[in-house]
């Protein structure tokens, strides 16, 4: 789960991380009140949404007077902001951070990350502040500095101090960074976080170690421990379709293309993906319908999909295995009773009882195109999105 | 020949009095799976409905059944517990079924796996099966044929069931099938299952499964080249057409800052000298070609 970079530095703030001081926006006149309230400026503008990049795309300003808050508030707010990360699409920005500028006269970078390879969390720095991480590993992994946190224990001082010093901090900065780190750690820990990133860190020229920068990703398997977490999801930044299908338990991510499929089991629902641009079409969507594939979760699989305008054909790949393809099959048939479904559905379900299902749609009044194998299913259905069947 | 698991496993389900893991303990028994004992905390003394009998902890079961090997059904806020209370209880093979654990409660298990030389197999996994032995996990126990010539390794559930049943239908048998598990940690990764069949003299070639996330694909394709690996490997990769940045169904199946595509993960394989598979429904096929080889 993601949170915005303001409620990102509000969980700093409460760790003893330094962060500039600042306050959300959702308007222009809060905007303006939130600058005032600061007292001095310049102050930053920031737009909030859950997409780096944002500065390049013209959604972080700086504004030496309250009449220039204003302006840039005005100019952002409700601005469809596009970054590398947002997709062509962009995103509609409805909050900002306003926040006292600092004087920056050195940049960093600090991260935390899950190790896989080595099953330990990984504290890293580097010196290339402000650049992009993944590009500095590509391209000068010499500028990148590493620590291991060991299982059971915690980021210790010693550590912390090897990253300050091989970020060339010198004097009081050391403490300062130190301490810092130490407590990014501890957010890290305390929090189930997933991801950190503080990009930049800066030493500002008042010699102050500030995080001007707060990327905190949480595990989502860990967040039935932090409901203050939790509760700072906004779902306007996440697919409305997507938010629709976790109410039911099913796993849906929404695409670009026009064939829709519902699969159990995550594995096999990307395999579907595959085989289906494989054969010429694009998948609409990825959905794991998981281990329970009856009449109720098909029906809201067959309801979610049909929510995106662009899907023209439906997959359904059951491998039945507990789940039994005869009880799939009644589920199918009766959530196309229930719903109306106007683009072709084509059925392929192998495994236990396939027989007997193939049986159930054969006596259906209902249409359905029978697939006998996943190469049959992924042709027909890129043909029926073409509408060649 | 098998590895791992086999007519001489003796099981110890945790959990077995859950909704789950009283299931799939039916549905182990049935299959001829030597189910010894079960635990639930505070339900020691009782006996479950296939009058198997059930202990507080892991290591009274083991004591008293000599069980060799755990299988893990218990809720995510309790499972890391449950993996460090088998790994602490004497026996040496741990399947953890659970989807949904904490990373952070992983990390001390993988230390303790490290620590101790006990194998885990998951979490988030199908588990493990040697055909008409031993079937420790939920796996349809009938799609698999027994006393046969090739292992199949997995990150996923359903998609090794599609390529197991292709082996099937082809008359292909299988030695054993692992699902390592869907998560960023899990116990046992590729490259320890590719060692393990290399010494199985039954296991004449392998099905790999892969998905997008993490570089467990690259890590093996590495050991293949360096060993000169001679048992010729089946792959296919899921993912080829997942968005970056987005969490696939399983914890580990992401592809972030640009790494994990499974684009990087197939041409790896490839020049490993692996007959990387494009189509799912390709996989069984093209073992049956390599086999001839």
């Amino acid at each position: 789960m993601n949170i915005h970079e303001y409620q990102g530095k509000q969980i700093f703030r409460e760790a003893g991380v330094p962060v500039p001081e600042g306050y959300p926006a959702f308007t222009v006149d809060e905007a303006v009140s939130v600058a005032e309230k600061i007292g001095t400026l310049p102050v930053m503008v920031k737009a909030q949404i859950h997409a780096g990049g944002r500065g390049k795309g013209g959604g972080v300003k700086i504004a030496r007077s309250i009449e220039e808050v204003r302006e840039h508030a005005q100019n952002i707010l409700g601005m469809n902001l596009i970054t590398h990360q947002t997709g062509p699409g962009g995103k509609l920005v409805q909050r900002l951070l306003v926040e006292s500028a600092s004087n920056i006269a050195s940049e960093f970078y600090a991260g935390i990350v899950l190790d896989r390879s080595l099953s330990k969390f990984c504290f890293m720095v580097s010196t290339e502040g402000g650049m992009e991480i993944e590009k500095v590993a590509e391209e000068t992994p010499e500028r990148i500095f590493k620590v291991w946190i060991e299982p059971g224990a915690d980021l210790e001082p010693f550590q912390a101090r090897q990253l300050a010093f091989a970020l060339g901090m010198e004097g009081t900065q050391i403490r300062s960074a130190v301490k810092t780190f130490m407590n990014l750690w501890n957010v890290f820990r305390d929090k189930d976080c997933s991801l950190m990133e503080i990009n930049p860190l800066i030493v500002t020229v008042e010699n102050e170690v500030i995080a001007v920068d707060a990327k905190i990703n949480f595990d989502g398997n860990a967040l039935y421990k932090h409901s203050d977490i939790a509760e700072m999801q906004d779902l306007t930044e996440e697919e409305p379709s997507e938010v629709e299908a976790k109410k039911y338990n099913l796993n849906y991510i929404k695409l670009d293309g026009t064939v829709g499929c519902m699969v159990n089991g995550a594995g096999l629902a990307m395999g579907t993906m595959d085989i289906i641009k494989l054969y010429g079409g694009e998948p609409a969507n990825f959905l794991d319908v998981g281990g329970v594939a009856n009449a109720e979760t098909v029906a809201h699989g067959f309801e979610i999909i049909l929510s995106d305008p662009n899907v023209n054909a439906i997959l359904i790949n059951i491998f039945g295995g507990i789940v039994r393809c005869d009880r799939v099959a009644q589920g199918v048939i009766d959530a196309m009773g229930k719903i109306e479904v106007n683009v072709p559905v084509v059925v392929r379900l192998e495994g236990t009882n396939a027989k007997a299902a193939r049986q159930l749609f054969a006596d259906s009044p209902l249409e359905f195109i029978v697939a006998n194998s996943l190469e049959d299913a992924a042709e027909k259905v890129v043909k029926a999105s073409k509408g060649e069947i | 020949m098998s590895i791992l698991v086999n007519n001489d496993t003796r099981l110890v389900v945790q959990g077995i009095t859950g909704k789950e893991g009283a299931f799939h303990t039916a549905q182990m028994v049935e299959y001829g799976t030597k189910v010894v004992a079960g635990v639930t905390p505070g339900k020691g003394g009782q006996k479950d409905a296939n009058d198997i009998p059930i202990f507080n902890t892991v290591a009274e079961a083991v004591k008293e059944t000599n069980a060799n090997t755990s299988i893990i059904f218990v809720p995510p806020p309790f499972a890391g517990d449950a993996c460090l209370e088998a790994i602490d209880s004497g026996v040496s093979l741990v399947i953890c079924i659970t989807e949904g654990i904490p990373a952070k409660d992983m990390v001390p298990v993988k230390d303790a796996l490290n620590r101790t030389g006990v194998r885990m197999i998951g979490p988030n996994c199908p588990g493990i099966i040697t055909p008409g032995e031993a079937k420790i996990g939920i796996m349809p126990g009938f799609i698999h044929k027994p006393k046969g010539n090739v292992g199949v390794i997995s990150r996923s559930g359903t998609l090794t069931y599609e390529a197991v049943h292709q082996l099937t239908v082809r008359g292909i048998g299988q030695t054993t099938c692992i699902g390592i598990g869907g998560d960023p940690i899990i116990g046992t990764t590729f490259l320890d299952l590719l060692k393990l069949f290399g010494d199985d003299p039954a296991t004449e070639g392998l099905v790999m499964i892969g998905e997008i996330g993490g570089s467990a694909e690259e890590e093996a394709a590495q050991w293949i080249v360096e060993n000169n690996y001679d048992k010729p490997v089946v792959a296919f990769i899921a993912g080829q057409t997942a968005p970056p940045g987005r969490r696939m169904g399983h914890a580990g199946a992401i592809i972030s800052g640009g790494k994990g595509t499974a684009a990087d993960k197939m041409a790896a394989l490839e020049k490993a000298g692996i007959h990387v598979c494009k189509s799912p429904a390709d996989i069984g096929a093209t073992m049956e070609k390599a086999l001839k080889l």
